[in-house]
């Protein structure tokens, strides 16, 4: 594996389209689209500010790119690079804009939240959504593009609103009985809405799409709670992260938690598997570049190489001290993924940042570690089979897949 | 007397005097002074009785000191020293008889008192020693005491302290947790008091949204607008449709629709699950019954009573497997009969195994080799396998049942389980198969190695038979060969042949133990030796050889060999007269069957030897 030749990038703007056939990059004002297999340009827009945001509509066809200092949407064709659409939020300001799932209407969100403007592509029609909650997650669309769930808070309590995106009409409308909600998730089946709370009390709670309640949970009081969610890919189970270190796993049927996985800073079962990233040439190295290594055959001179190795159990890993009286404080299971495949679950606990824990889902078992040198960014799984990409801010990308790890 | 007196020796008298007053005035323990008199009195200083003696009794005061003896030992109770007097006047006349009697009783009584004198000294002595190894006991005794009170007054107060440390530390960590629990109300109280506040605030920033929102709305800003070049069409390529109540009850159709649907969905799946699973805890009875059926078969089966109800529940199994192929529903009580069948088997199958150890274990003290022991380690660790998977199956069916009551009770939202529940049981499934098949290969040879094992034991037998039919032979060889004989020594060979004849019988009767066949033979071939005796026969093979094979018969049948030396072994000739008798001795206390063949070969020379007897 080898990584291309380097391009310009800011705001870390980078998407592939939906089809995967092309690659959309931002550089400040202009929009590049490249083609993905030979990377040349096929078209190339210009809006009229700093794109802070870009996303393409979910048939490839439309890309729109959101300056939100100016409080303006872009919308660009790919099959007619001559047509265009500006949408202007004027006064209102604009905080976030996204995509409906048929791709045609584009939902903005106005300077504090006051609401949330539904401009359509095809019609005319202009709708509002009035006192959406400004959270972590407010807005979720379900996989099959029906329905979406919108977080609200009206008289100081949380209610959710979910909507059929064919023609905008609420569907249902319901409250919660979270203090201060933090996100909502549709399971990919669509039929159940995963509610949390804020971090400050735990609880999960479950409700279906037409509104009912399916089950509440809430592993402890008082301690920070829930930090992250993921839903498995067959909605069969729901990863909750937590404050405490554990991620929690409630299955579809009962809602009830049916294993708990703690992140210990020492591995010890012998039957779990350690990759250590490890430099393979400890030499000075030349700073800290900023291209990429070069190809195989230029030599691996200019750079220190690193590959993993296996290390032998028990094995502890580089703990990080939370800063106690600072809020949001880098302890808990700050990061979960399900692999495609429902077998894997990666999950990265803030206070041991170097390390990515892989847990076989089938056995319910911690599988793999891997450790790295430096903290992990972010890691994604791989949307056609168990392969898991890690990045940690250097020059390198770790691969890992059941059969092995690389470091690229 | 008068020579008694003579030797004076003043200076003695006043060492005796010296010693009584010392003896007197110093204060000394009463044993101790008691024996310094004794001592003292017992000094025989013929000095000091000569001085004492001189000092009663001079030549002027004889009479004087006669009568004052006469006195004193008439009161002692001695006769009188004097003669008896013929008259009131004359003089009384000293009685030397009386005399002599008096000195020879005084000194029997001195002799005796210096005995007892000296039994009290040494029982004072010992009485001293007891008295001092007493006292020493005492004394050690006491510091022992005192040392345990010492201890146990050092452990009640440690007992105490460490009392006191529990109890301080219990009052500690109930402080603790008082603690603990006040810091929660704390949390809990401040916790209310943020959320108010927070709604407070919540209240204040809707109103200013309000106040906002209000705003931008009103000042109609011409700019927000949408400037398009060309509206686009739609995603699916229709056209839009009015809002109107239609559509909004369309939405709910097509929400429950969607429900609805996913319901139904992971209801199949479920019962696709359950209906595998039936299937194979179905399989499993079967499997589990035709494993138990075959063994009622088997003459050494005792469990009569369990293939009784494997009978049974074959029949029960097979009524109950048309009604499911008939019903195939998840009833309760179809679902409760299917588990307490697979119970039963399974208890049945385990039982079973468990007979089958034993009776393996049986075999195994009968003393076969270690291949079987190897085979029923095999199978232990067989079952030990299949039990657990059983359990692991029992468990997934308990689990079943809960999912499927609740599955009835409520119409939760349940999802597709199945595919991956399904690969796990197939590959129980197979893994169970094949071990099963395992299990029956490795019992089919341990039969088959019993089997030939008791073959084996068997030919052992014949051979052994073989053997001593042999042996029988040789002996009778033996016996012919001994007899070239002198009709002297024909009495003595009856008398040897039916004594040995005897003994053999008692030997053959000894050491037939696990041999069934007896060598009958023998004893009949020595009487009719006897019978042959003025035969002459042909040498009959060295008498060494026939040691040999005696040695070897006797091994096996576990006898003693007395050693018989090569010379002696010359195999024509019995020796003579003076031999028999010896014969007859020999052979007595030997009723061991070596005993006479030693005999009978070491009078084997020609002449009696009598050195050679043995």
């Amino acid at each position: 594996m080898n990584f291309s030749e380097v391009f310009k990038l800011s705001s870390l703007l980078c998407k592939f389209s939906p089809d995967g056939k092309y690659l959309a990059s931002c550089v400040q004002y202009r929009l590049v689209v490249r083609d993905v297999n030979t990377l040349q340009v096929l078209q190339l827009y210009t809006c009229l500010d700093q794109i802070q945001h870009a996303e393409w509509s979910a048939d490839s066809r439309f890309i729109l790119c959101a300056m939100y200092k100016r409080g303006l949407v872009q919308v660009w064709s790919l099959e007619q690079p001559e047509w265009h659409c500006r949408i202007d939020e004027g006064s209102a300001g604009l905080v976030a804009s996204c995509w409906s799932p048929d791709g045609r209407h584009i939902l903005n969100t106005t300077e504090f939240h006051l609401r949330i403007t539904v401009w359509s592509l095809c019609t005319k029609s202009v709708s509002y959504i009035k006192y959406p909650k400004a959270c972590q997650q407010g807005i979720s669309f379900t996989r099959d593009g029906r329905y979406l769930a919108l977080a609200e808070r009206r008289d100081c309590k949380d209610h959710v609103s979910i909507f059929v995106c064919s023609d905008w009409q609420l569907l249902r409308h319901f409250d919660t009985e979270t203090q201060d909600l933090a996100g909502i998730e549709w399971a990919p089946n669509g039929c159940v809405l995963a509610v949390w709370d804020t971090c400050l009390e735990y609880k999960v709670l479950l409700y279906s799409l037409d509104g009912r309640l399916l089950s509440a949970y809430c592993a402890y009081e008082w301690s920070l709670g829930v930090k992250s969610v993921a839903w498995s890919p067959s909605s069969q189970f729901l990863a909750v992260g937590s404050y405490d270190g554990k991620v929690r796993i409630l299955n579809h049927v009962t809602w009830k938690m049916i294993t708990e996985f703690g992140h210990p800073a020492t591995v010890t079962n012998p039957k779990i598997v350690v990759y250590k990233e490890a430099e393979k040439n400890p030499r000075l190295a030349l700073g800290r570049l900023a291209f990429p290594p070069p190809r195989a055959a230029a030599g691996a001179a200019s750079s220190t190489e690193s590959k993993y190795e296996i290390a032998s159990v028990p094995v502890s890993l580089q703990t990080l001290k939370p800063v106690a009286d600072r809020a949001n404080p880098k302890v808990g299971i700050g990061a979960l993924a399900f692999s495609p495949d429902n077998y894997f679950l990666a999950t990265r606990n803030d206070s041991v940042p170097n390390a990515v824990w892989i847990w076989d889902i089938q056995k319910l078992k911690l599988f793999v570690v891997l450790e790295q040198l430096s903290p992990v960014r972010s890691f994604q799984w791989d949307p056609q089979q168990p392969r898991l990409a890690i990045c940690t801010g250097g020059n390198k990308v770790y691969l890992w897949s059941p059969a092995g790890c690389v470091s690229v | 007397m008068g020579e008694w007196m003579t030797v004076t020796d003043p200076h003695l008298s006043s060492e005796s005097k010296n010693i009584c007053q010392y003896t007197s005035e110093t204060k000394m323990s009463p044993s101790s002074l008691y024996s310094q008199q004794v001592l003292c009195s017992s000094i025989p200083l013929s000095k000091n009785v000569h001085s004492f003696f001189s000092a009663f009794c001079t030549e002027e005061n004889i009479e004087q000191s006669i009568s004052y003896l006469d006195q004193e030992l008439t009161t002692f109770g001695f006769p009188s020293l004097y003669e008896e007097s013929k008259g009131k006047d004359t003089k009384r006349e000293l009685n030397i008889v009386a005399v002599l009697n008096c000195m020879n009783e005084l000194l029997v009584l001195q002799r005796k008192n210096l005995l007892a004198q000296e039994n009290v000294e040494t029982q004072n002595l010992k009485l001293g020693s007891d008295m001092d190894h007493l006292q020493n006991c005492y004394a050690k005794l006491k510091e022992q005491l005192e040392t345990s009170r010492r201890e146990m007054i050092g452990l009640q107060e440690r007992d105490r302290q460490l009392q006191c440390k529990n109890r301080n530390l219990h009052q500690l960590l109930k402080n603790e947790k008082d603690e603990v629990q006040k810091l929660q109300n704390i949390i809990a109280s401040r916790a209310t008091q943020y959320n108010h506040d927070m709604k407070r605030k919540e209240r204040e920033y809707n109103k200013l949204k309000e106040r906002l929102h209000q705003l931008v709305m009103n000042k109609k800003d011409k700019k927000i607008a949408m400037e398009v070049l060309n509206y686009v069409g739609r995603a699916d390529g229709k056209r839009g449709s009015w809002r109107t109540g239609k559509t909004e009850a369309r939405n709910e159709d097509e929400m429950y629709k969607i429900l609805l649907n996913d319901y139904e969905y992971r209801q199949k799946q479920i019962l696709m699950e359950n209906a595998e699973l039936k299937k194979v805890l179905q399989q499993m009875k079967k499997e589990m019954i035709s494993l138990l059926s075959p063994q009622k078969q088997k003459p050494r089966e005792r469990a009569d009573d369990s293939t009784g109800t494997v009978i049974s529940d074959a029949e029960e199994d097979a009524g109950e497997l048309s009604r499911e192929s008939m019903w195939d529903l998840s009833c309760e009580t179809v679902r409760e009969q299917l588990t307490n069948s697979i119970r039963k088997q399974w208890r049945i199958l385990k039982s079973h195994v468990e007979k089958l150890d034993n009776q393996v274990s049986k075999v195994h003290l009968e003393g076969f080799n270690d291949e079987d022991v190897i085979s029923r380690q095999d199978h232990e660790q067989e079952t030990e396998k299949l039990e657990l998977e059983i359990q692991q199956c029992k468990e997934m069916i308990k689990t079943q049942q809960q999912l499927l009551q609740q599955q009835l009770a409520t119409a939760c939202d349940d999802d597709t389980t199945s595919l991956l529940r399904d690969c796990y049981l197939l590959e129980e499934k197979e893994r169970l198969k094949e071990e099963w098949s395992l299990f029956k290969e490795q019992k089919k040879n341990f039969e088959k190695e019993r089997r030939s094992f008791t073959e084996a034991a068997i030919r052992l037998g014949l051979e052994r038979k073989a053997f001593e039919e042999e042996r029988a032979s040789w002996l009778k060889q033996q016996f012919l060969n001994m007899t070239t004989f002198d009709h002297q020594n024909s009495e003595n060979m009856k008398l040897f042949s039916a004594f040995s004849g005897s003994s053999d019988r008692d030997s053959l009767t000894v050491h037939s133990r696990p041999r069934q066949k007896k060598p009958h033979g023998v004893s009949n071939g020595s009487l009719v030796c006897a019978s042959k005796l003025t035969k002459s026969l042909p040498a009959s093979p060295s008498t060494s050889d026939f040691c040999q094979t005696r040695s070897c018969a006797s091994e096996h049948s576990s006898i003693s060999v007395l050693n018989i030396t090569p010379e002696e072994t010359k195999p024509n000739q019995v020796g003579g007269e003076g031999a028999s008798p010896k014969w007859s001795m020999a052979s007595g206390p030997g009723s061991q069957e070596g005993c006479y063949s030693g005999c009978s070969l070491t009078h084997t020379n020609s002449h009696v030897e009598k050195d050679d007897l043995p």
